[in-house]
C-alpha cells in the first residue's frame, strides 16, 4: 500500500466493481428499467386501470402493443405501473428493514447481556420461521394493500440486518481504535457513529441489494396468491395471478409472459450488482 | 445432553407461548368480529346472534377468551372451521399429510439435484462445471418459482401434454402410484429449487475445505481409487454443513409451499390457507400459523439433536 500516494477509496472501489461484466450489465439493465418506468407512464396512451372494451382479452395490436387482459386493460400499461409498484416495495421495505435491524443489531452487540440474548434470540425465531406464511397471517389480518405488504415485508426482514451489523459492530469493537475510543471518555452514541458504523457500511450496502431482490420476489408471491397489491392497482406479481386461469395460462400468453420476464430480469440484475459490491466491498479481496 | 435437550426445551415453551400470544392479539384486534358472516346474512335474527356470540364466548372479556382458546389449544381442539364448521384440526390434518410428502419429494430432489453439481464443481473448481453449476445455481435463486411453476405448466401440461394439470390424484380413477408420481412431479420440482442454490453452494464450499486435508492426502498416497476418496473421505466428511443447511430450511419449506401448491391445486396445507383466507376462515388462519409454529420449534429441536448424532466430535454441554 503507497500510502504517499493514497488512490481514493472510492476510485478503487469503482474500478474493481468495472472489473465484474455481469456487475455492470446489471447496473445498467437495472437504471434502465427503473427509468422506463419513471418516464414511460407520460407517454403511455392508457393508465394501469383504464379499461378499453375493445382491448378485452385481446392478442397484441398497434393499439396495445402487449394486448389487453381479461378486463380490458392495457398490458404494456400495467406492466410499467406494475414495476413502479415492485420496485417501490423492494426499496421502501428494505429501507424499513434497516431502520428497525440496525439500531436492534447495534444495541445488542453493543450493550450485550440480556438485551443482547432477547434481541438475537428473537432474530432466531423470526429466521426459523417460513415469513410468508407469517406474512400470509398479517396481511389476512390486516387487508392486503401496497402499505401493508410493504410494512409487513419491511418489519419482518429485520432480523437479516441485526445479525449482520451485531457480528460486524462485535469483531469492530474489538479493535484498538474503538478502544482508544472508549478509553478517552468518548460517548457511546458517537463511537457507534463515528467509529463502529462505517466500518459496518459495506456488508449492510451488500445486504441491501439482496433484500431488495428478495423483497420482490416476497411481493409478487403474496400478489399471486392475492394477498398482495390488489387490482385495480398493477404489480408484476398480480398479473401473474391471472396465469392461474387455464385458458389465459393456455391461450392468452400474452398475459403472463411479460410479467414473469420483467421479474426474473430485475431480479438477476439486482443480485449480479450485489455480486459485484460483494467482489468489490469485501475486506478479504485486497484493494489497490 | 440431557441439560441442552432440557434447556432447548425450556426456551421453545415461552417462544411457542408467545407466538399463541401474537396470534391471538393480532386475530382479536385486526379481523374485527368471527360474526361478520353471519351479521352479514340478512335471515338471522338479533337473538341468534346473541346466543352465538354467547355460545362462541365473545361476550367474555380479551384475557378470558385467549386463556379459553388456550387451554382447548392444548385438548388439540382449534375450534370449528366458519366455512365448512368441521373441526380445523381435522382440516389441517388432512393437508398435512399431502404437504409432508410433497416436501420429502423436495428435499429428494433438490439432493439430488444439487449435490451431484456442488460435488462436480468442488472437484473442477473454476472450471467449466462450476461455472454451469454457479451459474445455475444463481439463476434459480434469481427466479421467483411460481413463475417456473407456470411455465412448467405450461410446456409440460399444456403443449406436451404429459403431466397431470394439477391434484393429487386423477379424480374418479383407482388410486395407482404412476398416477400420484405424475402428480407429484413437477410440484416437487417447483418446490425443490428453493433449495438447490444454496445446496450447490454449500456442498461446494464444504468440499473444498475437506479436500485440503491431510487424511485426503494421505488416502491419495496410499493408492485408494480417486472415486473411493471423493465418497468416503471428502463427501462424508463436508456433508455436516449440508445437514445443517437442510435442517434449518425444511421448516422453510412449508412457505414454498404455500405457493407451489396453489400453483398445482396440490390439497395441502398451503391450499387450505389461501382458500380459508380467501373466505375470511379465521380459525383456520390462526390453527394454520400456530401449528406451523409448533413445528418449527420442534423441528430445530430435532435437528440440533441429529447433529450429534451424525457428527460425535459435537458436545451438548
Amino acid at each position: 500500500m503507497e500510502n504517499n500516494k493514497k488512490p481514493s477509496l472510492f476510485l478503487n472501489f469503482l474500478k474493481k466493481y468495472c472489473e465484474n461484466k455481469l456487475a455492470i450489465l446489471g447496473l445498467i439493465v437495472l437504471i434502465v428499467i427503473i427509468l422506463l418506468v419513471i418516464i414511460l407512464p407520460f407517454f403511455l396512451r392508457y393508465t394501469e386501470a383504464e379499461i378499453d372494451a375493445l382491448a378485452f382479452n385481446a392478442p397484441p395490436s398497434s393499439e396495445h402493443l402487449l394486448g389487453g387482459d381479461d378486463v380490458g386493460r392495457d398490458v404494456l400499461s400495467r406492466l410499467i405501473y406494475g414495476g413502479r409498484v415492485s420496485l417501490f416495495v423492494g426499496i421502501i421495505s428494505t429501507f424499513i428493514s434497516v431502520i428497525i435491524g440496525i439500531p436492534l443489531g447495534v444495541l445488542a452487540a453493543y450493550y450485550r447481556g440480556y438485551i443482547e440474548s432477547i434481541i438475537m434470540r428473537l432474530a432466531d425465531i423470526f429466521l426459523s420461521f417460513p415469513s410468508i406464511i407469517l406474512i400470509l397471517f398479517l396481511v389476512s389480518m390486516f387487508g392486503p394493500s401496497i402499505i401493508t405488504v410493504t410494512v409487513v415485508i419491511g418489519v419482518l426482514g429485520w432480523p437479516f440486518f441485526a445479525r449482520l451489523i451485531y457480528g460486524n459492530v462485535l469483531s469492530v469493537k474489538e479493535k484498538d481504535f474503538v478502544e482508544g475510543a472508549i478509553a478517552i471518555g468518548e460517548k457511546n452514541s458517537r463511537i457507534v457513529f463515528k467509529y463502529i458504523l462505517p466500518n459496518a457500511i459495506a456488508p449492510i450496502l451488500i445486504q441491501i441489494t439482496f433484500r431488495i431482490a428478495a423483497a420482490i420476489i416476497l411481493e409478487s408471491s403474496l400478489s399471486f396468491l392475492g394477498m398482495g397489491v390488489q387490482p385495480p392497482a398493477a404489480s408484476w406479481g398480480n398479473m401473474l395471478y391471472s396465469a392461474q386461469s387455464i385458458t389465459i395460462l393456455t391461450e392468452r400468453p400474452w398475459m403472463w409472459l411479460p410479467p414473469g420476464i420483467a421479474l426474473i430480469v430485475t431480479i438477476l440484475s439486482i443480485n449480479f450488482i450485489g455480486n459485484g459490491l460483494r467482489d468489490a466491498l469485501d475486506p478479504k479481496t485486497k484493494i489497490g | 445432553m440431557k441439560k441442552y435437550i432440557l434447556s432447548r426445551i425450556l426456551v421453545a415453551i415461552p417462544t411457542f407461548f408467545g407466538i399463541t400470544l401474537l396470534v391471538f392479539l393480532v386475530s382479536y384486534f385486526a379481523s374485527g368480529s368471527p360474526l361478520e358472516l353471519l351479521l352479514s346474512n340478512q335471515n338471522i335474527s338479533e337473538a341468534e346472534i346473541e346466543r352465538q356470540k354467547i355460545k362462541l364466548g365473545l361476550d367474555q372479556p380479551f384475557y378470558i377468551q385467549y386463556f379459553s382458546w388456550i387451554g382447548k389449544l392444548f385438548m388439540g381442539d382449534l375450534g370449528d372451521s366458519y366455512r365448512t364448521l368441521q373441526p380445523v384440526m381435522n382440516l389441517i390434518l388432512n393437508g398435512l399429510g399431502a404437504t409432508i410428502l410433497l416436501a420429502i419429494a423436495a428435499v429428494l430432489i433438490a439432493c439430488v439435484i444439487a449435490i451431484p453439481l456442488g460435488i462436480l464443481s468442488a472437484k473442477n473448481q473454476n472450471k467449466l462445471w462450476d461455472n454451469i453449476a454457479a451459474f445455475f445455481s444463481f439463476f434459480v435463486t434469481s427466479t421467483p418459482s411460481f413463475f417456473i411453476g407456470l411455465v412448467f405448466l405450461f410446456i409440460f401440461s399444456v403443449k406436451l401434454k404429459i403431466l397431470p394439470i394439477g391434484g393429487m390424484y386423477d379424480i374418479g380413477q383407482e388410486f395407482s402410484i404412476l398416477s400420484f408420481l405424475k402428480h407429484l412431479i413437477m410440484p416437487s420440482i417447483v418446490l425443490s429449487l428453493h433449495m438447490v442454490g444454496p445446496l450447490i453452494q454449500f456442498t461446494r464450499s464444504s468440499m473444498l475445505e475437506v479436500i485440503r486435508e491431510d487424511y485426503v492426502r494421505t488416502a491419495r498416497a496410499k493408492g485408494v481409487k480417486e472415486y473411493i476418496v471423493t465418497i468416503k473421505h471428502i463427501l462424508r466428511n463436508s456433508l455436516i454443513p449440508v445437514v445443517t443447511y437442510l435442517g434449518m430450511e425444511i421448516p422453510l419449506l412449508l412457505g414454498g409451499a404455500v405457493v407451489t401448491e396453489q400453483i398445482f391445486a396440490w390439497p395441502g396445507i398451503g391450499n387450505l390457507l389461501i382458500q380459508s383466507i380467501n373466505t375470511r376462515d379465521y380459525p383456520v388462519i390462526m390453527g394454520i400459523t400456530i401449528i406451523v409454529a409448533f413445528a418449527v420449534l420442534l423441528f430445530n429441536i430435532i435437528t440440533d439433536l441429529v447433529y450429534g448424532l451424525l457428527d460425535p466430535r459435537i458436545r451438548y454441554d
